[in-house]
């Protein structure tokens, strides 16, 4: 046996279930040390169960568990109408649900989830999607409810995300199946065409006659059936419908080279002349597919567009009387109280009834400190409770607070317009009428010379000067783009954002959460260095108090601290708390609470540039700490490079105490405004547009929301990905910010670099052009000509942009 | 070359049998998710190694 670890060096054990430290030796099993309670159940419940598989995956693959049993938080899952509106399907012996999970990130989670019916009778199969982050659960109607099956997950560390939007939303087909479909049809009719093709281009008619090539090119022509009515339906489509908006894309010249590639197949199979250029059709087809479906790989557990709901809970707690009950969303009625915890979201515009209520509005607002209520108060739907629990009264319902009406106002509501033409959309619109020219040029001047030539001649130069290679110049070029950002940390909704992104002039930032972070706070002690001891008293005191002044100071001071007793702790709610630690009378608060309680303070100094907590110790003042909302990593050296092409602005809901900070973080002459309210901010991008700018906008919170639709290019900067965002063309991950000037050189070269691919593939199609006036395309020859073209113009669009992006990201490490 | 007159017609039904198959592949949602099947292989059935055992070994690298 192996003997026990010495103390000390267990305190500090990672734990054995999620791998965080332990804090104490309290909760051990099996000769292994766990963090909390959560983790052991965990294990404990892994272990009866057989499932202790799950630690031979990695050490510490868990997710931290919580601590207390959550089962009656999830009961308004068994209400029949929310559980109508949560689960999938249902019959009398089978119900599927399907819950987004976020916490899934490894095989272990994959594998734990799927063995999740040997933890609870009644549950049948589970598939996890990795992807997306959806674990799909089957079990017996009747035995298992819902919420049992909920709490089970959230007590194996997997809470299920559920929101408001998810409810609403209609469940969407994947629309890759249908793209999977015509690709399979294309690629099909392509090969086997190209087997019948290559006797005939091989001399097979010398060998057996006509009669065999006559069936292969009867066989051909029902395999391009399929692929010009199936595959290629949404050409039609677009060239239809941009033909009647009389705005030419790129759709257009393809559709024509399909019809005149397949009416002239058609016709040399049907009177005897040839086997036509159906192996060049199918493959031009499959290509073009093979193109979208490069460019429209989108990111699966991204969500791009959100509006307020996703923001909101499925559920909170109801008090009636003496009862405490959770309640859906809907179903809160004006005049509810509704209980509220340490974190918890205001659903619904309400007034504070009792409990120290410090509101935190900074994703609403962008107000980066907390608001103090008394109890009467009127609080906004959106805030969020910080410290204790607290009890409110709705004024309003859910649908019609302040939140609900800010998005319900014609400017926020407004369709994402991508009124930006693509590159190729712009380029293509000269191009369908250089080519119709050419074509009706050949045609008529054969027309004159010898008549029998003037048809084939005319649909020649159609099928020639299809633009295969340049569409498929931009979806590779942007697709790999799309790709190298996403390796940074940097997701686009489509690939044709990078073309806003490399048009763009003015980039427009907000201040909390974007560029300074909550969690990169910083607490600064002024009035010389604490010692040891006196470090320590505070952060015993500052620990007792849920006040996020207090935590900031904690956590500044924390660490390694071991906390003191504190004796006569109080608070007084939006002031301060004080308390004995060591027989030492503490006070941490604000100045005027000090102040009032007898402390003698010093002269004011200047402006300290962020919210202050003075500490007297036994009635004697002996500093502040003065609190500040520290920066994102790199944010200086990103406004720097930016501002080497770009205009900057900063736009915050914040006060104007930080205004010198920033002042000197941007460039000399950018336009810095605070006290922004969201529509000050969306008139400021649409004022910027007026004037002809492309504006970047670059947020992070719900008073960003209005702006960054209104930009051309929206960037959400989100600390958690799989976390609510508002709606955006960009999602960065918090830590990947600096890299947006990455991203901004980055779109310009792939623009470029398209650029070049145009000029590439239009060589190709002059050289085409210039056989097919002549009346002299043999069908080799386009059998030929088409894939080279287009496979040159693929390589040299995705070899460049890695090209580019490496060269980028090198420089931009070694600066 | 008679011969080809049968065998292309059937090379046909061959492949036609090959696209069926993906056909239903991608209606019952295979291409859907690409990443997750991938790990599947990776897991062993619950309950085949000593987990005690395999800690040991683990800790002793």
């Amino acid at each position: 046996m192996e003997t026990e670890p010495a103390q000390g060096v267990e305190a500090q054990a990672a734990c054995f279930h999620c791998g965080e430290p332990c804090r104490d030796d309290a909760h051990r099993a099996s000769g292994h040390a766990f963090c909390c309670a959560g983790c052991r159940t965990v294990f404990e419940l892994l272990t009866e169960n057989g499932l202790d598989d799950f630690y031979a995956f990695g050490q510490m693959s868990g997710v931290k568990a919580p601590d207390a049993s959550p089962a009656a938080r999830f009961h308004f899952m068994d209400d029949p109408a929310v559980r109508r509106r949560i689960i999938q399907y249902t019959d009398e012996r089978l119900t599927r649900v399907m819950f987004r999970v976020p916490a899934v990130h490894c095989i272990a989670c994959v594998w734990l989830l799927e063995n999740l019916f040997r933890l609870r009778p009644g549950i049948g199969s589970t598939r996890v999607n990795f992807a997306r982050k959806e674990v799909s659960i089957a079990f017996v109607t009747g035995e298992v409810q819902l919420s049992e099956i909920a709490a089970l997950l959230t007590s194996l560390g997997y809470e299920p995300d559920l929101n408001l939007a998810d409810l609403d939303r209609a469940s969407a087909r994947p629309a890759s199946r249908r793209l999977w479909l015509q690709m399979g049809v294309a690629g099909f009719a392509f090969g086997n065409i190209m087997l019948f093709s290559v006797s005939s281009y091989f001399g097979l008619d010398q060998f057996s006659g006509p009669g065999l090539k006559q069936m292969f090119g009867w066989i051909s022509l029902g395999l391009a059936l399929p692929v010009v009515l199936y595959s290629a339906a949404d050409y039609w489509k677009s060239a239809w419908s941009s033909a009647r908006r009389r705005c030419l894309t790129i759709d257009a010249p393809i559709a024509l080279g399909i019809a005149a590639f397949f009416l002239r197949s058609a016709w040399a199979v049907a009177s005897g002349e040839g086997e036509g250029y159906f192996d060049s059709l199918t493959g031009l087809v499959f290509f073009l597919l093979c193109g979208k479906w490069f460019q429209q790989k989108t990111f699966d557990r991204l969500a791009f567009d959100r509006d307020y709901k996703s923001f909101f809970p499925l559920s909170v707690a109801r008090r009636k009387g003496a009862v405490e009950e959770r309640a859906a969303l809907s179903e809160i009625e004006i005049g509810d109280r509704l209980a509220l915890r340490h974190g918890e979201l205001v659903p619904a515009d309400a007034t504070l009834r009792e409990g120290a209520a410090v509101i935190d509005y900074s994703f609403v607002t962008g107000e980066s400190d907390p608001v103090e209520k008394q109890a009467g108060d009127y609080i906004y739907a959106g805030g969020r409770q910080v410290g204790g629990e607290i009890e409110v009264q709705t004024v309003k319902k859910v649908s019609q607070s302040y939140l609900a009406s800010l998005w319900s106002q014609e400017a926020f509501r407004k369709e994402t317009r991508r009124t930006f033409a693509t590159l190729t959309d712009r380029y293509s619109r000269r191009f369908t009428w250089i080519i119709l020219s050419v074509a009706c040029g050949a045609g008529l001047y054969w027309t004159l010379r010898n008549s029998s030539l003037a048809l084939p001649s005319f649909t020649a130069a159609l099928i020639v000067a299809c633009p295969c290679a340049l569409a498929l110049a931009a979806p590779f070029g942007l697709g790999a783009g799309q790709r190298l950002l996403a390796r940074r940390k940097v997701f686009l909704k489509d690939a044709t954002v990078i073309e806003a992104l490399a048009a763009a002039d003015t980039i427009i930032f907000d201040k909390t959460g974007t560029l300074s972070s909550p969690g990169a706070a910083s607490a600064v002690f002024d009035g010389g260095a604490l010692n040891e001891a006196e470090a320590r008293w505070i952060f015993s005191l500052a620990r007792q108090s849920m006040h996020p002044h207090s935590s900031r100071i904690a956590d500044a001071l924390g660490g390694k601290q071991i906390p003191q007793r504190v004796r006569a702790f109080a608070e007084t709610p939006g002031s301060g708390v004080e308390g004995s630690v060591a027989n030492h009378r503490l006070m941490l608060g604000s100045m005027a609470w000090l102040e009032a309680r007898g402390v003698k303070l010093p002269k004011k100094r200047g402006e300290p540039g962020g919210a202050v907590v003075g500490v007297a110790v036994n009635g004697e003042f002996r500093g502040s700490f003065v609190l500040t909302n520290g920066l994102r990593p790199e944010v200086e050296r990103l406004l720097v490079r930016l501002s080497r092409r770009h205009e900057l602005a900063l736009l915050s809901g914040d006060n104007e105490r930080e205004r010198v900070r920033f002042a000197a973080l941007f460039p000399a002459g950018s336009d810095l405004r605070f006290q922004q309210t969201p529509l000050d901010k969306l008139n400021y991008v649409k004022a910027l547009q007026a004037a002809g700018r492309t504006v970047v906008m670059v947020g992070d919170g719900l008073n960003d929301a209005g702006a960054l639709k209104q930009s051309d290019t929206g960037v959400a900067v989100m600390e958690n990905i799989n976390a609510f965002s508002p709606a955006s063309d960009v999602i960065v991950e918090a830590g990947a910010l600096w890299r947006l000037d990455e991203a901004m050189r980055l779109s310009r070269a792939t623009v470029s670099i398209i650029r070049m691919s145009f000029l590439i593939s239009a060589a190709y199609n002059v050289f085409g052009l210039a056989i097919a006036a002549q009346g002299l395309l043999a069908p080799v020859v386009c059998a030929i000509l088409m894939p080279l073209s287009s496979v040159t113009v693929v390589a040299f669009a995705c070899g460049a942009t890695t090209l580019a992006a490496w060269r980028i990201h090198s420089r931009s490490e070694a600066a | 070359m008679i011969v080809l007159l049968l065998l292309i017609p059937l090379s046909i039904v061959v492949a036609t049998v090959f696209l069926m198959a993906f056909i239903w592949a991608v209606r019952s949602g295979q291409y859907e998710d690409t990443s997750t099947p991938a790990m599947r292989p990776l897991m062993d059935e619950p309950g085949k190694t000593n987990f005690n055992e395999s800690r040991v070994t683990n800790h002793k690298q």
